[in-house]
């Protein structure tokens, strides 16, 4: 699908509302095939039970038009923003900004958001730095790309940091992950994406760990060394036994993607961001002429 | 594992008794959703809430909803929550109020399992983010108290064939989360000793 206006605010602030309800409804293709698969090859009664459930939920939601998940989730936007993009990014933010207020009123959504101390509800999903926005600038280039990653609760409340210590390498890395699943059981509601983010610093590593989870399931890091990493942590996670909706079974996870940035000689962070199950995630492209081009593959 | 139909709320408490940690479930009639704050409001607050919890199954929730009329609200999408942030609730639900069932998902930690036995309670286990499904099990939203708490209000909703649950904690000190906690913490062990 693609749309053409003129108003570089107002096709941002369409494509933000468009792609927020859009990524609650329908999830992405590698994710079906990824449920499809976990169905297939589930032994437990308990773990089939809920392959089928889910199955049947996300052919529901389409039919219905509903969404997959009550759970409309904090948004979430990745932006790349071409240098030559007439926007400035100040103005994307408030067009994002007013984009998710709009989905959330119009549809309507669950208001998710609330002060962190008085937990009184700011509005309609929108409040004190919030949508959460990551940027990325890229040179040469006049287009902006928009993920839109709205992510739950449940899952997100699954999140762990561990600053390893050199001596821990690899091992270490691959204890924390393992541990950190175990220790989540059913909470993220598993079979999900399992993101890890290895290096940088503290918060850097978290923030690697969210860029993974909204990767296509299927995808592998382009370092041979990253990606050995992922299939060694998917395979062990696997054998754990904690099943779908941590009820016991074979399938535990659908893919563990890692992210890594160099890091200090005395650092070897590791942050675990777990995706559940409905990883829901829309994608859109705005060129510099405002016209709007929709991908939930992405 | 049996496969079994339960009608809430329950007066008998063989209803209960006859599950095990494991079996499928689907259950008719009326269940009460509440969440974090409704609990907060009762326990810590010390307020009486406004509808009969006897023998009652209540349902980790905060709904999408639509408001019609005063009380009157439109069901758009109805999900379910982590159950384990509410489970110091669970004796009080039980020896105050009588609940008979708590579902939700992800589970509940292994403090739940004593209290559910002593009192004769179950948890369920439901399939989380399978909202759009649950939505079409519910047939209609009959009551609503404390919206001023709104979304975490106290809800009585009208269910056919709600489910399929999973008896995750029996009331016979069954629980499938010890169960495969238990055995993961081994596996672990096993895979340390390879890395």
């Amino acid at each position: 699908m693609s749309v053409v206006t003129t108003d570089l605010d107002t096709a941002v602030a369409d494509a933000a509302a468009h792609l927020y309800v859009w990524a609650l409804k329908d999830i992405p293709q590698d994710l079906r095939d990824a449920l499809r698969d976990a169905a297939g090859r589930e032994t437990s009664v308990t773990g089939q039970r809920v392959l089928q459930t889910i199955l049947r939920n996300v052919s529901v939601a389409e039919d219905e038009k509903n969404l997959v998940c009550q759970d409309t989730g904090i948004a979430v936007y990745y932006c790349k923003v071409g240098e030559h993009f007439p926007l400035h990014p100040a103005r994307i933010y408030a067009a994002l900004r007013e984009g998710t207020e709009r989905a959330t009123v119009e549809h309507p959504l669950r208001s998710n958001t609330v002060h962190t101390l008085t937990r009184e509800n700011t509005g309609p999903n929108v409040g004190f730095r919030v949508p959460i926005v990551h940027w990325d600038f890229v040179p040469d280039w006049d287009g902006l790309d928009v993920k839109c990653v709205p992510k739950g609760s449940g899952s997100e409340n699954m999140s762990f940091l561990k600053m390893c210590v050199p001596a821990d390498g690899v091992t270490g890395i691959k204890k924390f992950v393992l541990e950190s699943i175990v220790g989540a059981g059913g909470k993220p509601c598993p079979p999900g994406i399992v993101g890890v983010g290895i290096g940088g610093s503290a918060d850097y590593a978290m923030h690697l760990a969210k860029e993974a989870i909204a990767r296509p399931v299927g995808t592998h890091n382009p370092d041979p060394l990253v990606a050995e990493l992922e299939q060694d942590l998917y395979e062990l996670l696997n054998e754990t036994g904690v099943g779908p909706m941590g009820l016991g079974g074979d399938v535990t996870v659908l893919s563990v993607h890692v992210e890594h940035a160099d890091t200090h000689m005395t650092l070897n962070p590791v942050a675990v961001n777990y995706q559940c199950w409905a990883a829901r995630r829309a994608s859109a492209h705005v060129a510099a002429d405002g016209t709007v081009a929709f991908e939930r593959d992405a | 594992m049996a496969t079994h139909e339960v009608r809430f709320p329950v007066t008998d408490p063989a209803e209960i008794l006859k599950l095990r940690a494991g079996d499928e479930v689907v259950v008719q009639g009326h269940i009460i959703g509440i969440r974090d704050r409704t609990q907060i409001r009762i326990f810590d607050q010390g307020i009486e809430p406004p509808m009969d919890l006897s023998g009652a199954f209540l349902l980790h929730t905060a709904p999408n909803v639509r408001k019609l009329g005063p009380g009157k609200y439109e069901k758009l999408c109805i999900g379910t929550t982590t159950s384990a942030r509410m489970v110091r609730f669970t004796e009080g639900l039980g020896v105050q109020y009588g609940v008979r069932a708590i579902c939700g998902k992800g589970g509940f930690p292994d403090e739940a399992i004593e209290p559910m036995q002593r009192l004769g309670m179950v948890y369920f286990a439901i399939v989380g983010g399978a909202a759009a499904l649950e939505t079409t099990q519910i047939e209609e939203i009959e009551e609503v108290a404390w919206e001023e708490l709104m979304p975490e209000c106290l809800w009585k909703f009208r269910v056919k064939d709600f489910g399929p649950l999973t008896v995750g904690i029996d009331a016979h000190g069954g629980s499938l989360y010890r169960d495969v906690q238990s055995r993961a913490l081994e596996k672990l062990e096993e895979i340390y000793a390879r890395l």
